[in-house]
């Protein structure tokens, strides 16, 4: 399982890539990895306000259709239109292959997420 | 395999299964008849074919089927027990068949008589107060349930109640229903005894919970013990209780929804009460509710009066109609029939027998699967396959191993809460022979995993098409045949 270091993650098995205001957000590796072949996925309009923990995505795989959650509070400022059409793009490279983007409203949140290493952790304790 | 021609891909221009005799009255153009804006501009694109070839395609097509009726089929959540032929035989009488639902009700008194008398079996069953057996199916009969709900709390004047509470291990079905009916789905966590954390249940519900839906046993097939405290947190709230029947088959005759608190009930008519299932049914999915609900159930319902079956539309708080007509009559027909032949007691046996028979298979198989939750189940249980996943052969792989051994793979990656879930539903009307040597197959596919994965990872080996491509299939689906 790939775990990226400078980033941030979420229980929900979201990564925020932060950059300034913007929080870069995407799924996990172990996220992609379980949920298999991810055949369609469904992305917030751009302007959506969202609050921490708000549903904010829906990855649908070969085996379920998931929840994306937004890991921090903030406005929808870009989403990653190229899934549409090719949703396994999220298999290929998670990490790469980005959701959304947030405007964050309270980057005091991130604070509440796990660094690298504490996420890799937390993956060990659920497996 | 070789790939089969489809019935249209056959047609030879001017073949034909059919020799009718010359026509002895006079020929009129087809235009003279039908107004011309009725008539369509292309001819309808039929397969030209012979009969043999028609009786050909469709007897090696029913050849590739997999039904209860070829073999064991251990669907978890789904009860995919044998439907007895007799419950055929019953609903094909003429009386049944031969009537029209427009017919005026004094010439159907045997056909209303059926649908009464349901109700008030299902009532028995249940606990419930009274039912209503029009929707079409188990989704239906949630969606119809909570519309009760709704108009319920609404017609109380509480008119901020808009969420419904679930368990993390709910049917997938139970938040779209909810969502389908406008309701905000909350999610409640399990406890690590897979049953609905209470703590975590107080902190979700408040003045504005419409109700809770479960399921009883629930997904994991384990009985939820604290039903009547969940149930007593859930009223104090105002809220209500909704009973997903799905799981029905593990407490016939022993304990009843009604009685734990819950105040609307679906069953499954398909499932527990042995009507066809899967391919399209039909199913049915009755609704029950308890009296102060009963003014809310769908018009018509089926009234006695003066030793007169009669249908009531005289419902004014109803939320109307969900079906055509009375629902999938046939299917009650059916399911009656299942009923007054095994009786009371008989009924009792169903569900003691799909426990025993659930709690046996668990056991054979404990050794060489994870099971999650390791306590007594009731009609199903979970194992997971997270041990064979080290070796790099996931549950997917191994319900297709099984295929080759001739057996229908239980139910995958269900519930969510379960990492390489299997689910496994034997239900009660499988001989203790077939039980093993389902557990056989399962014990020797474990063998494979450790000596021989690639053979797993590989299969099934034996089916008519191997692996199919999930991915294209749900991305782009051809539903029809195009020239």
């Amino acid at each position: 399982m790939k775990v990226i270091n400078g980033l941030k993650y979420s229980k929900d098995h979201e990564w925020v890539k932060v950059e300034g205001n913007r929080a870069i957000i995407g799924i996990t590796d172990y996220a992609q990895d379980s949920l298999g072949d991810i055949v369609f996925i469904d992305l917030p309009e751009v302007g959506r306000t969202v609050r921490a923990g708000d549903a904010v995505a829906v990855v649908e795989s070969v085996k379920a259709a998931s929840d994306v959650y937004s890991p921090v509070s903030g406005t929808v400022i870009e989403v990653n239109t190229s899934l549409e059409a090719s949703p396994e793009l999220i298999n290929q490279d998670p990490y790469e292959n980005w959701i959304l983007v947030l405007e964050m409203s309270d980057p005091g949140e991130l604070g509440s997420l796990m660094d690298a290493e504490g996420y890799e952790r937390f993956c060990e304790e659920e497996a | 395999m070789k790939e089969r021609p489809l019935i249209f891909e056959m047609s030879k221009p001017g073949r034909k299964a059919y020799s009718l005799p010359d026509c002895d009255v006079p020929h009129l153009a087809l235009e003279d008849m039908v107004p011309r804006e009725c008539l369509r501009d292309d001819d309808a694109r039929l397969p030209e074919v012979s009969e043999v070839d028609v009786v050909r395609h469709f007897t090696r097509l029913s050849q590739l089927n997999y039904g209860v009726d070829s073999g064991f089929y251990p669907l978890g959540s789904c009860t995919m027990k044998y439907n007895p032929k007799v419950n055929e035989d019953v609903a094909a009488l003429s009386g049944f068949t031969q009537v029209h639902p427009l017919q005026p009700a004094e010439t159907v008194q045997g056909c209303l008589e059926i649908l009464y008398r349901m109700d008030r079996l299902l009532s028995e069953i249940t606990g419930m107060d009274s039912f209503s057996l029009q929707p079409a199916a188990g989704a239906h009969g949630e969606m119809t349930g909570l519309m009760i709900i709704k108009a319920y709390h609404q017609h109380c004047g509480d008119v901020k109640r808009n969420k419904i509470v679930v368990p993390d291990s709910a049917h997938g079905t139970n938040p779209a229903s909810a969502a389908m009916v406008g309701f905000d789905v909350v999610e409640v966590k399990s406890n690590d005894r897979g049953e609905v954390d209470l703590e975590a249940l107080k902190a979700v519900v408040d003045d504005t919970t419409a109700g809770l839906m479960l399921t009883n046993p629930n997904t994991l097939g384990l009985f939820e013990g604290n039903i009547l405290e969940i149930a007593d947190i859930v009223h104090k709230a105002g809220g209500l209780l909704y009973y997903d029947g799905a799981n029905m088959n593990a407490i016939l005759g022993i304990a009843r929804p009604g009685d734990m608190g819950f105040d609307v009930v679906h069953l499954n008519l398909h499932k527990t009460f042995s009507t066809p299932h899967g391919g399209g049914g039909p199913g049915s999915g009755p609704i029950g509710v308890k009296k102060e609900l009963e003014p809310f159930l769908p018009v018509p319902m089926v009234g006695f009066k003066d030793g007169r079956y009669y249908l009531d539309y005289d419902r004014p708080l109803s939320i109307g109609r969900v079906k055509s007509f009375y629902g999938n009559f046939g299917v009650v027909v059916k399911a009656y029939a299942y009923i007054m032949s095994m009786g009371a007691e008989g009924l009792k046996k169903v569900s003691e027998s799909a426990v025993l028979n659930a709690n046996y298979l668990m056991e054979l198989l404990k050794g060489y699967y994870l099971v999650p939750y390791n306590r007594r189940c009731m009609h199903e249980f979970v194992i997971s396959a997270q041990r064979q996943k080290e070796k790099g052969v996931s549950a997917l792989d191994i319900a297709k191993r099984l295929m080759d051994f001739g057996f229908h793979p239980p139910t995958m990656y269900f519930p969510l809460i379960v990492k390489e879930a299997l689910m496994i539903e034997p239900t009660e009307t499988e001989s203790k022979e077939t039980l093993d040597a389902f557990a056989d197959a399962l014990i020797e596919i474990a063998r494979e995993v450790e000596e021989q994965p690639e053979k797993v990872k590989g299969a099934p080996h034996t089916t008519p098409v191997r692996r199919l491509d999930e991915v294209r299939a749900a991305r782009n689906p051809v539903l029809r045949w195009k020239p």
